[in-house]
């Protein structure tokens, strides 16, 4: 019987490219086929690189025919979120204002998959420059969550993340500034990995909130996610903040015992307004690690609650500075219409930028000026400092903090539109991650009344990822949430289509 | 009531790293445009900036040179505006730590040893150029300098007249390049200053509003345009006005100052510490072995000139304002040790070629004019009287013409100064019988005819002749 080769996990599928059971070439194909199929429904890509893809399939086929896979991933078909820079590949971050841009060079995660013999089928769509919880604010139309088309994905990473959980490829890499992994991961069901802050090279991503922004995979097991950090991890020259910590194998790390592990549960993140299946799913997977031998106590972060302000000072105050090159001078978009340099700056920011973008850059512009610095940035900078204490007291306790990923599952398309203040509450829980540049991973840990999948959230010390990854996977290997795919995706006319049609 | 200025001076040096601050991209000047950048430089998306670390030690020998403190930490920070020629739409630049702090420059100026202390010296990128006049419709853009290592060394306002800033800047332009940090061009804008000044009642300790004034590309103009905002604030206080702090730009050519922005509209550039670089950490040990390396600066050098060589402060100063002239002095010297002969022979004749030919637009100079080791050789060659001073002036221009050292030239052309006393003495008595009414004048009490005979005993000797024993003989025998 013929196996539907985008239902194999990635682990699973390098195994048989070696046994040479299948061709890079046929998987290659199949997930470009599932992605013609389901595209006009999801609208998962902004870029769909049918031609490089076979290239890139041949090519590894050619090294697995002679034995010589560049490594685990040669042939494997993946995804990159459209603010990775892709040397020859239109790389838009959502936006207008890189409409059409296609960069002279890799960044560094790209250059180490595509050392690694990786197959990109595309680049996903996301919320422009990263900024959003829904991938609605992507310039190019939102994508549709495959567990039901009537909802988002969750953002910014929306688009790998349906790309991931559509089966449309086998793995995909996104952004994490505020829990832009994490959130659509939980969204779809599948794991999203926010490494720790300089765990990999932030060289060649569109940089949003340099300070918080981190590269991570998504995929369709916890044991899937080893396998792509691995693949990316690791000090870069070309980043500066990157760490020269050397990088662990990450595979070796599954499976061990976690009879001595220490779990904390931070009261904080159990509030009200939580979706009430949310919370009892989320217990439940507490209760069950529990039962694998580790040992639970709730814990405090006492300043979580400052976190939404603290990033959207900080992040903001970067981004205003990071999103000032965008002039459409050097490459992008320019307005055409401008009669002066001032003209030509303001014309081309107007019209390339979105609502959500300039309201973060004069969020952004207003913390940094003369007179509010001290106020605003100044001030996000100490409450940043506290968070990362309570972070660190708390792992002083416990080895790994256990929370949801988000208080909801995944909410429907245009819900949150209108009121930015309830859109960035859904990273409410992912949040602090980043501000204390800590490594968290999104499990599925069950799914809502409706069906929708619910996510549960892990957090490590400053470069934990092996105990991180390893509690994931004896979570996983404990239950049968993961590796769940939605159910088809009918063919034809989509919303994503209609919207396109627009 | 009279007046006295206040004077702050910026100093922006380019400093001579081979590759820009933050990327690979040759930091040479010259190249087509646009052909040294990169993605970095360029401000594509996605790139980081990576720094240079021999930025780092330039900066750190400039700070130990001037007495300043290395920071154990300094931070990056981000200066935001837009302007075509700053790709990023900002600057990466240090505000709030400075990698030196304090410090301070001496210097003689007119017989008086004066001391400006410093601020601070920082590390920052340069932008690119902006070209307005090569293109009817558009202005171009050369990124070939954006990037590249710029240190901006701030002093305190310790300046108090037009020549004690210009003599301030030739000190640290001269330190600077003693350091081989910059080559310290005005012209080519390598060696930028920016000035704040202000003016206030003689005596009072408080200081007066102050105007910013930039666009001065030579130290003339620095003297210059310093004398006149000088005199016009002094003018515009004294009529009751008040000077408006702002911007003010030198125009060379008008000889004046003009407003170019006043204080309203000053950019707010939003600075805040650059996330994409941790902070700069220098260690004791990296300091410590700068220090170790740094050259003989040049104060310390002129006073040796002075005290140890015996050669007046004029010479001292000249022959220390280059460290690759000093060295070149010294090097001869080594050969032949004449210090007051060999300094008059560098400042008067090598220097002149050196001029001439604009060996000197370099950094270092490095084809001499002669050899140190045979300027020495042709000192010798008058100390021991083998030619005279007046034929060894001959000789040099033919060893700047053919390269050789003296002594081939005196024995091929025969210019071995003639010392036979019965030679010298025959030629003067030819003279004084050829010229028997200027004898008689002579004795008569015309005494400037002496010169004459000199010169016709020179000329009857193809000036061979050793000139003291020419004058003697000729004295002796007028006297007969």
């Amino acid at each position: 019987m013929k196996i539907d080769l985008t239902s194999l996990t990635l682990a699973s599928a390098a195994d048989r490219l070696r046994r040479r059971e299948i061709s890079a070439a046929e998987l290659t194909e199949a997930c470009l086929e599932r992605i013609a199929e389901t595209e006009p429904k999801l609208h998962a890509f902004l870029t769909v690189n049918v031609d490089e893809a076979r290239r890139q399939a041949a090519a590894a086929d050619e090294r697995l025919r002679h034995g010589e896979p560049a490594s685990t991933l040669d042939g494997i078909p993946l995804a990159l979120k459209d603010v990775f820079v892709t040397r020859g590949v239109r790389t838009t971050a959502a936006s207008r204002i890189l409409e059409g841009f296609v960069p002279p060079y890799d960044g560094t995660a790209v250059a180490r998959l595509r050392r690694a013999g990786a197959v990109f089928v595309g680049k996903t769509n996301c919320d422009e420059f990263a900024m959003g919880s829904s991938t609605e604010n992507s310039a190019f139309g939102p994508s549709h969550n495959p567990w039901d088309l009537e909802r988002v994905p969750g953002g910014s990473s929306g688009g790998s993340a349906v790309a991931v959980a559509a089966s449309q490829c086998l793995g995909a890499l996104g952004t994490d500034t505020g829990g832009s992994i994490r959130l659509p991961a939980s969204f779809c069901g599948i794991v999203g990995l926010k490494p720790t802050y300089g765990r990999v090279s932030r060289y060649g991503i569109v940089a949003y909130a340099s300070s918080l922004d981190q590269v991570g995979p998504f995929a369709h097991d916890v044991r899937d996610a080893a396998i792509l950090l691995e693949a990316i991890a690791g000090h870069d020259p070309m980043d500066s903040t990157s760490a020269p910590t050397p990088v662990p194998r990450y595979q070796s790390a599954l499976g061990g015992d976690i009879g001595r592990i220490r779990l904390g549960v931070p009261r904080e993140y159990f509030q009200e307004g939580m979706q009430p299946d949310v919370d009892s799913c989320v217990r439940e997977a507490i209760a069950a690690l529990e039962s694998l031998g580790a040992t639970v106590e709730t814990i405090s972060l006492p300043h979580a609650a400052y976190a939404i302000a603290t990033y959207y000072l900080i992040a903001t105050a970067e981004a205003s500075s990071n999103l000032a090159r965008y002039d459409g001078i050097r490459y992008g978009r320019r307005a055409t219409s401008a009669k002066s340099l001032i003209d030509t700056y303001r014309r081309s920011r107007e019209e390339g930028f979105g609502t959500e973008v300039k309201r973060r850059i004069m969020l952004g512009t207003y913390a940094l000026s003369a007179g509010y610095y001290e106020a605003y940035y100044g001030k996000a900078q100490k409450v940043r400092t506290l968070i990362r204490r309570d972070f660190e007291q708390a792992f002083e306790r416990c080895d790994l903090l256990v929370a949801p990923t988000a208080p909801t599952t995944a909410f429907r398309l245009g819900e949150k539109l209108g009121d930015p203040l309830t859109m960035y509450l859904s990273d409410v829980l992912t949040i602090s991650v980043n501000l204390a540049g800590l490594p968290g991973v999104s499990i599925p840990c069950g799914v809502d009344a409706n069906g929708l999948p619910i996510g549960l959230q892990l957090i490590g010390r400053p470069f934990g990822e092996e105990t991180l990854l390893r509690v994931a996977y004896a979570y996983e290997q404990s239950t049968d949430w993961h590796g769940r795919r939605p159910g088809p995706i009918p063919v034809g006319e989509g919303p994503a289509a209609r919207e396109a049609a627009r | 009531m009279s007046f006295e200025p206040v004077i702050g001076l910026e100093v922006h040096a380019q400093l001579l790293t081979r590759s820009k601050l933050f990327c690979a991209c040759s930091a040479e000047f010259g190249a087509p445009p646009n052909s040294h950048t990169c993605p970095v430089c360029m401000a594509f998306p996605g790139v980081l900036p990576v720094t240079n670390r021999q930025a780092v030690e330039f900066a750190i020998r400039a700070g130990l040179a001037t007495a300043s403190r290395i920071a154990p930490t300094s931070r990056w920070a981000r200066k935001n505006y837009f302007y075509p020629d700053l790709p990023k739409a900002y600057q990466i630049s240090m505000y709030e730590a400075p990698i030196c702090i304090g410090g301070a420059v001496r210097f003689v100026l007119d017989g008086e040893e004066k001391r400006v202390r410093l601020t601070r010296i920082h590390l920052e990128e340069d932008a690119g150029k902006n070209i307005h006049d090569a293109h009817a419709d558009a202005s171009l853009v050369d990124l070939n300098r954006a990037g590249v290592p710029l240190v901006e060394i701030v002093s305190e306002p310790d300046i108090r007249s037009p020549a004690e800033a210009a003599a301030y800047l030739r000190e640290l332009r001269s330190i600077l390049q003693y350091l081989e940090v910059c080559d310290g061009n005005m012209e080519e804008g390598s060696f930028r200053c920016d000035a704040n000044i202000s003016v206030r009642p003689v005596g009072s300790t408080t200081l007066g509003t102050r105007a910013e004034v930039k666009n001065m590309n030579s130290f003339r103009a620095v003297e210059r345009a310093l004398e006149h905002e000088i005199a016009r604030q002094i003018e515009l206080v004294s009529g009751g006005g008040q000077v408006v702090q702002e911007t003010r730009l030198w125009d060379a050519e008008r000889e004046q100052t003009r407003s170019m922005r006043s204080k309203e509209f000053a950019h707010d550039y939003r600075y805040f510490p650059e996330p994409d670089l941790p902070p700069l950490v220098v260690g004791e040990d990296w300091v410590e072995d700068v220090r170790r390396r740094l050259p003989e600066l040049p104060a310390p050098r002129r006073a040796r000139f002075e005290h140890d060589l015996g050669l007046p402060a004029y010479d001292a100063e000249v022959l220390t304002a280059r460290r690759d002239v000093a060295d070149y002095y010294e090097a001869a010297l080594a050969r032949h040790r004449n210090p007051k002969a060999i300094s008059n022979w560098v400042m008067e004749s090598v220097l002149r070629i050196v001029r001439e030919q604009k060996l000197d637009e370099r950094l270092r100079i490095t084809a001499w004019p002669v050899a140190p080791e045979n300027l020495a050789a042709l000192v010798a060659l008058i100390d021991e009287g083998t030619i005279s001073g007046k034929i060894a002036k001959t000789v040099f221009e033919d060893m700047v013409a053919s390269g050789k050292p003296p002594a081939a030239i005196v024995a091929e052309r025969g210019l071995v100064q003639v010392t036979d006393r019965a030679a010298i003495d025959g030629a003067v008595e030819r003279v004084l019988a050829a010229h028997p009414d200027k004898v008689a004048a002579y004795r008569e009490g015309k005494d400037k005819l002496f010169g004459f005979f000199v010169g016709q005993v020179m000329k009857a000797t193809d000036g061979k002749a050793n000139p003291k024993q020419v004058n003697e003989l000729l004295q002796k025998r007028l006297r007969e």
